[in-house]
């Protein structure tokens, strides 16, 4: 009878095609925009991952995601390094500074200093020159994706506007700085240009504080458990000391519930989950409900409330999983076209395995309303004309 | 399955005493039957003719087993089946009850055989065997040739055979039809008649036939006059070519 109930949805093409088209457009809504949330929400992360080899990030307590300027008094570094189970620590300076062009132009850029002898923690994929490049007189590496940021906008006595490039000169916060090479990066939330340089010339640009250190990077001893030498960490220096998961956790969340993306994307899948509910759901009841006459004589002639739930199961099954199909296709689809626009989407493996949960939590809800139709249907209804 | 081994049962392919249902509750409730009291014998075509809402329906409903009557019992071919739970009775009558519509109500989107095979599904046989048995129902009423048809391709005539194919496809005993002349044309009843008067004489089946339609008349063993709940008198038909 399975087969006849599918012969009963693939029959009418119309009205099939309604169907799926429905689920589909659904499935498209709530994976699309749940991909672009993932997409944004993993964005925010994505200079901590790009930060090398450190197993843990002490910070003050109160630092609440990426860009926080928070700072530790400098002897913070040592009192981590003499904590039993670190293999190593070094120091990171982080901050926001002005950057001037060569034409006068002013760009807001963010500075990440790294430690002086063994530049860990620097750029992830150099694109032009070498991370030794960094101990060169005044160097910085930019990130190749704000090159056109940092274009020239008026004529100079260099040439016509172009973008940066290495071997120019810039001005960071009056600091007189050569580019000495580009690095490529991982598109991150935040939109800013990055550039690396060392922490003694990160000190020297930033302006004059009492507490300058932003993050120390610590790696652990083999052998040591991570989190016992974490708390040992915080224990002596009061500051936190988070693993670079924690640390993506607590930037996701702040950043997600202060800019309100949150709550305007939970809203949209929501939205899109309710639609899906209300389209699919409706078309699955009408198509149940449309077919009521025909499950009637069925029943008259002899099936079973069980063959009946089966066959419904089996249609609103299939309708599913083939619109689902299409929609989370579609997703993808519009998905590579968002991401060739640099913008965030990112089909994380639970995104389809939820929506394909959701359309099938709408496909319930549409069956069971509409099967409580067929399983009080009278089979003597059918004598009525 | 209960049954009662009454010698009139016995006699009866279906036997039917003071059977009573009503609709609805209060000042809205409606005595549909009124006690009515019937036996058809094997083999035999009887007709329930009668005023609109005098309860031919009803009755043909409760004796189908696909409506539950308030009193009186009956039993179709020794089966007790006002005695039995709603599955049980719903699995009774895939068995023994063959079923003719008034307006057909064949799957638009099945084609002809496979709405023919659907009796034979819902027994549980293999879908090959039930296609087969299906052919040979199409066949047997002149639609061999129409076997891979959708409803929709066919005149009301021909879906009118394919539904009796469909009623008779799993051998049932008793095979009920309402109204199946309504919606033909005068040869088109007659022909559909004259197969399901065959019907009743080949294998002793015992056909039900629910009508308004007096030019089937001729066609009946017996014809049974309702009115007002109850079978008011049960006459030989006119003969053939007579005025009804």
């Amino acid at each position: 009878m399975n087969l006849l109930a599918l012969k009963m949805l693939l029959g009418d093409r119309l009205k099939y095609l309604g169907l799926v088209v429905g689920i589909a457009f659904a499935s498209l809504l709530i994976t699309q925009q749940a991909s672009i949330f993932y997409g944004y929400a993993h964005r925010i992360g994505a200079w901590i991952r790009d930060t090398g080899p450190a197993d843990l990030w002490v910070m003050d307590p109160q630092a609440e995601y990426t860009e926080d300027q928070k700072p530790l008094t400098d002897t913070t570094l040592q009192r981590v390094r003499s904590v039993d189970g670190v293999a190593w620590a070094t120091p990171m300076w982080k901050g926001y500074l002005p950057v001037r062009l060569r034409d006068g132009t002013l760009v807001q850029a963010r500075i990440v200093g790294i430690d002086d002898a063994t530049l860990l923690g620097g750029p992830p994929r150099m694109v032009e020159g070498e991370l030794a490049d960094l101990h060169r007189d005044r160097a910085v590496f930019v990130d190749r994706q704000s090159l056109a940021d940092l274009r020239t906008r008026r004529a100079t006595a260099e040439g016509p506007p172009r973008d940066l490039r290495v071997g120019d000169r810039i001005d960071v916060n009056d600091f007189d700085a050569v580019v000495a090479g580009t690095f490529d990066r991982t598109p991150e939330f935040f939109w800013d240009p990055l550039l690396y340089t060392t922490y003694s010339r990160a000190l020297a640009m930033a302006p004059r504080a009492r507490k300058q250190l932003t993050f120390v990077l610590v790696k652990v001893r083999d052998g040591a458990d991570v989190a016992a030498v974490a708390g040992a960490i915080t224990a002596a220096t009061g500051c936190a000391a988070r693993t670079r998961g924690e640390f993506e956790d607590i930037s996701e969340s702040y950043v997600l519930a202060k800019t309100g993306i949150l709550v305007n994307f939970g809203i949209t899948i929501a939205l899109g989950f309710v639609i899906g509910v209300l389209v699919a759901g409706q078309l699955l009841y009408n198509f149940v409900v449309e077919n009521l006459r025909y499950h009637a004589a069925l029943k008259a002639m002899g099936a079973t409330n069980g063959v009946l739930v089966r066959m419904v199961l089996t249609q609103a099954l299939v309708a599913s999983t083939i619109g689902f199909g299409i929609g989370v296709g579609g997703a993808a689809l519009s998905g590579l076209g968002l991401a060739s626009g640099g913008l965030a989407f990112e089909m994380d493996w639970r995104i389809p395995l939820l929506g394909f949960a959701a359309i099938l939590a709408v496909a319930a809800i549409a069956v069971v309303v509409s099967i409580t139709r067929v399983l009080r249907l009278e089979p003597a209804v059918v004598f009525k004309g | 399955m209960a049954a009662i081994p009454t010698p009139a049962a016995v006699a009866a392919a279906v036997h039917c005493r003071g059977l009573v249902k009503s609709y609805g509750r209060g000042e809205q409730r409606v005595q549909a039957l009124r006690g009515v009291d019937l036996d058809v014998a094997a083999g035999e075509l009887l007709l329930l003719v009668g005023p609109s809402g005098c309860g031919k329906t009803t009755l043909l409903s409760v004796l189908a087993g696909t409506l539950q009557a308030d009193a009186g019992r009956f039993t179709v071919f020794g089966d007790d089946v006002q005695a039995m739970t709603d599955d049980a009775r719903t699995r009774w009558r895939s068995r023994t009850v063959g079923f003719v519509f008034q307006s057909y109500n064949l799957i638009p989107t099945l084609t002809a055989a496979e709405n023919v095979a659907v009796p034979c599904l819902l027994l549980g046989r293999p879908r090959r065997e039930a296609l087969a048995r299906a052919r040979d129902a199409l066949a047997a009423v002149g639609l061999a040739e129409r076997a891979a048809s959708r409803p929709g391709e066919l005149s009301g005539g021909q879906q009118q055979r394919v539904a009796i194919a469909r009623a008779l496809v799993h051998e049932p005993r008793l095979v009920v039809c309402d109204e199946p002349t309504a919606a033909l044309d005068h040869g088109t009843g007659q022909r559909v008649m004259d197969l399901l008067r065959g019907v009743a004489r080949q294998r002793d089946r015992s056909l039900l036939v629910v009508t308004h339609d007096a030019r089937i008349f001729p066609f009946a063993d017996r014809i049974a006059h309702m009115d007002d709940g109850r079978v008011e008198r049960i006459v030989d038909p006119p003969r053939q070519g007579a005025d009804a």
